[in-house]
This record gives C-alpha cells, structure tokens and sequence, in this order.
C-alpha cells in the first residue's frame, strides 16, 4: 500500500469524476484498461523514497499530492510549436495539447503507403483491434505506478502502425505540449511496427511555458516485429520547472533491429524508465542517451535491457553534461535468462562534471542467468581533459570555446547516432544550445 | 623577436628549468638539443602557456611585450606555435574543424576576415599537399588512431596553415622516416622568412642537415650550457653529451671551489 494514502485517494475521486464524464466512452475496451490500471494503483500506490528503484530520485516531489488531471487542452497555435517541429520532415506529423490531440495543427493525411496515423480519441477502422491487443498489454506489470496513473487518466494518445515489409522513409512525428496547465497530463505513445517493416518515431515533449506544477506522467510502447527496422527518438523539452515521470516499453521479436535514442534537455525533474524485452533470437538493440541538465535539475535514466532468448546483441550508451547543482542518475539493468546464451551486451555511462557542485550516481546491473555471454560495462566521470584544452588554446581558441569544443564532440556522439538527417540538424541545434547554457552554468568559475 | 632570461620553472614543486637564458632575433633558427629528461619539453610548453608549469623566477619577452602574462591561445595568436612532441588525441572533433577553428581565431587576432568554409578548403588543399597527407584526414578526428608520424606531419600541417611567427619543434622529427623528415623540414623552411623564426628541438643532426640552423643550444639539467654553431650538433653526433657534462662540471668547480 501507498505511503500516501491521501494522494491516492485525490487520484481515485478524480478517477471516480473523469469517469462520470465519459458518458458512451465508460463502456469501450479502451476504459476497460483504465479501470484495471487506477485498480492496480489504488493497489500499489506510487514510489516511495523507500523503493530501491528511487534510490537517488526524491520520488516525492512527483508522487505526494495529488496533481489534478488536466482535463481540457489549451490553446496552441502554429507558431508556437514551430521551434519543436522538424521542419526539414515534411512526414506524418500528430500534435497533441495538455494530452489532446489537436487534428488542425497536426498532418495525417497524404500519409507514405504502408504507415497509419491514428489518436486514440479518434482511432481509425482496423485500429480498434490494435488498440485491445496492445494498449497497457506491456506497461501494465510495470515496476511503478506512473504507467498505471498514465493508463487510468489516458484521453488521448498516437497509434502509429507500419504494415508488414513496409518501409517508411520520413520519421513519424508526434509532439506533446504543455500550454501550461498546472495538474496531471497523460500522454500516450503506441508504436506496433510489423514483420520485416522499417520506420522512425520521434516523440518531442515541449512545453510554451516554464511549466510549473505540470507533471507529465507518460507511457510509450513499442511493438518490434520479426525482422522490423524501429528507431525511436524522445526528446525532452519541457518547461523549467516541469516535471515528469516516463516510461517507454518495448518488445522485440526475433531479428529486429531497435535503436531508442533519450534526449533529456530540459525539465526540472526528469525519470525515464526504459525497457526493452528481447523476446527472440538474432535481435540487435540499442539504447541511446544523452542528459543535459542544469541548475536545480534531476535526471534520472532507469533502464533495463532484458535477454530472454539466445543470440541477440545489446548496446547501450548513455552520456551526461552536467552543470550547476544538477544531478544525474543512470541506472543500467542487463537481465540475461538462462536460455539468453550467447548473448553479447555492452553498457557505457560517461559523464562530464561541469561544475564542483554537479552530481552523478552511475549504477551498472548485471544479473546474469546464462553461462555463455558476452557482458561487458563500463562508467567514466570527470572534467574535461586538460590536454585537449591546452592543445586547442595552443591553436588559438579561447578557453570558454574550446570547452565548447570539447564538450560539443563529447556529446554530439549521440546526435551523430541519429540517422535521419532532417532530425540529427534538429537535435544537434537542440543540443548546442542547451549545452551553451550548460557551460555558463559552471558554479564557479574556474 | 624573443628573449628569454634567468627562467626557472617547476612542476609539482620540483625545479625542471634552472635559469634558461636563450635570443631569438628576426629570421633565426636555434636548435636544442640535449639528453632526455633535460627540460626542452619543459621549455617548449613553458613558452605555448602549459599551466602544468609554474614560472617562478625570470622573464621572457616576445616582440616586446611580456609572454608569461599572456593566455596560451593568445601567444598563438600573436604568431607563436608549439609543434607537440605528444599530440594529443581529440575525440570527435575532425582535424578540419579544428584547423579552421584554429585559424580563425588567429585571423581575427590579425585583424583579417574569418575564412569561409570553400576558402578554408582550397587553403587546405595547397597546405597537406606541401606535406604530403590525405585528405582523408581532415574527416578524422584529430589525431586519433594516427600513427606517430601521421600525428608529426599534422602538427607541421597546423604550423603551415596557421603560419606562425615563431615556430617552436619539439622533436617533430623523431620518429620519421627519411621522406616524412624531408617533408618536416620543407615544411619549416617554407615558412622561414627574414622575418620568421624557429626553435627546433631536436636529437638528431640528421634534421639540421634539412633546416640549417644558425645557433645550436644544449640544454643539460635545466640549463643551457653550450651553445655553438651548426658545427656544434655534429659534435654532439660523435661524441655524445659526457664530454659537456664533464667539462661543465669542471667549470664549475673552478669557479665554485666550495661548491659541489
Ligand atoms: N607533468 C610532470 N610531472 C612531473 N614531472 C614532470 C612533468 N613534466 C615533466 N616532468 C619532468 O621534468 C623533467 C624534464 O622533462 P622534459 O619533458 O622537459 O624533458 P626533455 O628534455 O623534453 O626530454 P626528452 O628528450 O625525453 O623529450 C623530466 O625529469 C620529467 O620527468
Ligand atoms: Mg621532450
């Protein structure tokens, strides 16, 4: 049971409230779910400081008191979301506002054959059967309880579908801003890629204003078909003082390729949980990161990578800049089954420390079943080396652009993992900024 | 053009330069040699800024103005370049980033326009194929997997793009073969000019066969203790550093009895 009972309580009232306002939709499968997911948190409550998993993430700010769901979308126009959109992917583009999709702002039309489109408030023929089968099926077991506060509050959401041997060239963009409202939004994120299929998803979270007392809690699953090619970006730029509890759930099936890349840039409180089954044999999968945090931000990279058949391949990258009195945690959980022999995983976590007061926890887990594997991790913290600074000014550059330098290339190794082009100009302008702000961020100077 | 006087430096509290006094007129090439662990590293780095080191006693004056009070990149970009005896390794930045980089800053130190990037390539061009490198290079990152001599002619590559006043060689040439060292030094004498200058640390006289210099200095324990002409390196080719060493200790037990 929950610590705080009372937080719960306010959600089950809210839920009891969200509900009645349902009128038709309390009857549809999708309802169906929520009700099983505020059952499941009036069960397990939310973290607590006391869960291992929050070891180094004071869970409290997120999970005691009750944010009221956001229950209407506010106003967002094109301009305001221009800087979010990358505009050189002229592709399938969902828009969603406080949760909720905003068909006017968003491109679902004139789609590339082979993909389709859908928001879970408006959801297509032939969607209603994808949605019963896979919505919740792979979050709904999850270590916490912010998946099951995301699936009980969910209004909205993007279904994206690739059909079987298509290949979609243009990534699939979908954009969850925040106008502001303080309380509790939802959004959504489902992703069923099907055999022998290639496509891209980027999911951006924004927000127009420093988002105070906004907690976004979301949830994305991924359905990685046999021999399906899936890459998958998040971006997150929220709002300063925003919060947000998020979990990305992913099933492979045997020879897929997945890639998931975390862009952390901004928020106040950032967790990420990510995990990733791989369920067949031959797969390759990659997971991606980079933290940027500032000032009084928290970031928090909770992964598992779980082997639970023979012969696939791991990767795992994740780097942090860290200024100010930021704090960066990775956690980075490789399960490998008995039967997962052969298995050949491979986990780095590097931070750079850009002021005194900076701080990193970096906690590799390996918990190994099979007796045939190739395990291997690796963590690096520290400054930025003195000899490469030295060598640059010795050529000219000035001190502050020559760390710009250094930390730029440490970092743009992620960017570069990018691999459409459109996107990786997006995120490598994302990044430079923000690491512009890192750097001035350096307590004190030294 | 510079001129160095009583210069003492330590590293972490121990003194590795002991009252170095060395000239360097408009035009001139000095050669240093001396044994390993003698301190021409140490000198080299002292003059490019290495913060590792810390200057406690004398002066040095670069086109009179005071060297030591300036930051590293400023000393680069009023004309005086380090060719590192250590390159070293910048992980994901490409060696044309940094050399354009590099040259910017000392163009607008010069008050000339930043070079655009077509500029930039064509500049680029003339100057590794005065060298001798792939263009290959330029997409990799700076010094990373090159091989010793790879890394060397990069070094010299940055002295001719960045065309340097002063130009200071920490061994660039060890580790060459005879064609790299032709190219080193046609590197360097490209750039001599009656205005230009070099300091060229060397253990070989094989180098200054390629870059004559005008003034040979053995550096021995911190200090310069013979300095002679071309003639002098040869010397040092046949009969080693223990006839100086023993003729220095010599001199100065005569004319420090109570020394020793
Ligand atoms: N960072 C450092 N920390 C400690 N000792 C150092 C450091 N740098 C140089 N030294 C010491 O200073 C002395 C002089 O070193 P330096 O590199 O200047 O010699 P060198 O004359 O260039 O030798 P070589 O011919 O081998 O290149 C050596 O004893 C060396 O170990
Ligand atoms: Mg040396």
């Amino acid at each position: 049971m929950a610590a705080d009972n009372d937080t719960i309580s306010g959600y089950a009232a809210a839920f009891e409230g969200f509900e009645a306002a349902l009128n038709g939709g309390a009857r549809s499968p999708l309802h169906a779910r929520r009700r099983e997911a505020i059952a499941r948190l009036q069960e397990h409550g939310l973290p607590t400081a006391r869960f291992e998993a929050w070891r180094h993430t004071n869970p409290a700010p997120l999970a005691s008191g009750c944010f009221a769901p956001v229950m209407t979308a506010g106003k967002l126009s094109a301009e305001a979301i221009r800087p979010f959109v990358v505009s050189a992917i002229d592709g399938p583009l969902l828009v969603f506002a406080d949760g909720q999709f905003v068909p006017g702002l968003s491109r679902v039309s004139d789609l590339p054959d082979g993909v389709q489109v859908h928001s879970l408030s408006a959801p297509g023929s032939g969607t209603a059967a994808i949605i019963s089968g896979n919505l919740a099926a792979l979050t709904l077991g999850a270590e916490h309880g912010f998946a099951a506060l995301n699936t009980a509050f969910v209004r909205d959401g993007a279904i994206v579908t690739i059909n079987a041997g298509c290949t979609v060239d243009l990534p699939v963009q979908i954009l969850h801003v925040s106008t502001g409202q303080a309380g509790l939004t939802t959004p959504r994120t489902l992703v069923v890629a099907a055999a022998g299929s290639r496509a891209s998803v980027v999911e951006t979270f924004a927000s127009t204003t420093s988002g105070a007392g906004v907690l976004t809690s979301s949830v994305a699953e991924i359905v990685v078909g046999a021999g399906a090619v899936v890459e998958h970006t998040r971006i997150h730029l929220h709002g300063a003082e925003s919060l947000h509890a998020g979990t990305l759930h992913v099933t492979e099936a045997q020879d897929a390729r997945f890639t998931a890349h975390t862009f952390c840039l901004a928020g106040r409180i950032l967790r990420e949980d990510v995990h990733t089954v791989l369920r067949g044999e031959h797969i390759e999968s990659t997971l991606n990161g980079l933290s940027l945090p500032l000032g009084d931000d928290h970031v928090d990279n909770y992964t598992t990578i779980e082997h639970v058949a023979p012969d696939c391949s791991s990767h795992e990258l994740y780097k942090g800049v860290v200024g100010g009195r930021a704090h960066n945690v990775f956690r980075g959980k490789i399960h490998v089954h008995q039967a997962a022999q052969r298995t050949d995983a491979y986990q780095s976590n590097q931070n750079l420390l850009m002021s005194d007061d900076a701080e990193i926890n970096s906690k590799p887990q390996l918990e190994i079943y099979a007796d045939d594997v190739k395990c291997s991790h690796g963590s690096t913290t520290g400054q930025l080396d003195p000899d490469a600074l030295f060598y640059l000014r010795a050529r000219g550059v000035g001190l502050q652009q020559a760390r710009g330098v250094l930390t730029r290339a440490f970092a743009g190794e992620l960017v570069d993992r990018l691999q459409h082009e459109g996107l990786r100009n997006h995120v490598e302008r994302l990044v430079s900024t923000r690491l512009d702000a890192v750097l001035a961020d350096q307590g004190e100077a030294r | 053009m510079l001129k160095i006087t009583n210069l003492h430096a330590t590293v972490e509290g121990t003194e590795i330069l002991k009252g170095i006094n060395l000239e360097v007129a408009p035009g001139e090439i000095h050669a240093i040699m001396g044994p390993n662990g003698s301190g021409k590293s140490t000198l080299a780095q002292v003059l490019a800024g290495h913060d590792a080191f810390t200057v406690t006693e004398g002066t040095v004056r670069y086109e009179n103005e005071d060297l030591l009070d300036m930051a590293p990149e400023d000393r680069a970009r009023k004309g005086v370049f380090l060719a590192f005896q250590y390159p070293v390794e910048i992980p994901g930045v490409n060696s044309a980033y940094f050399l354009r980089t590099g040259l910017n800053e000392v163009r607008k130190a010069r008050g000339e326009e930043e070079i655009d990037a077509y500029d930039f390539l064509a500049l680029i061009r003339a100057k590794m194929a005065l060298v001798e490198m792939d263009e290959s290079f330029l997409k990799r990152s700076v010094n990373e997997g090159f091989s010793g001599g790879e890394k060397k002619r990069h070094e010299v590559l940055q002295m001719a793009v960045l065309e340097p006043r002063l130009a200071i060689l920490d061994e660039t040439d060890s580790g060459l073969d005879i064609d790299a060292l032709r190219v080193v030094a046609n590197g360097v004498n490209q750039l001599h000019t009656p205005q230009n200058s070099a300091i060229v640390v060397t253990h070989y006289q094989r180098l200054l066969e390629y870059i004559v210099p005008d003034y040979v200095h053995v550096l021995m324990g911190g200090r310069i203790v013979r300095s002679g002409g071309k003639e002098l390196a040869l010397q040092l080719e046949d009969r080693g550093y223990d006839w100086i060493r023993e003729e220095t200790a010599a001199a100065a037990a005569t004319t420090q009895p109570a020394g020793a």
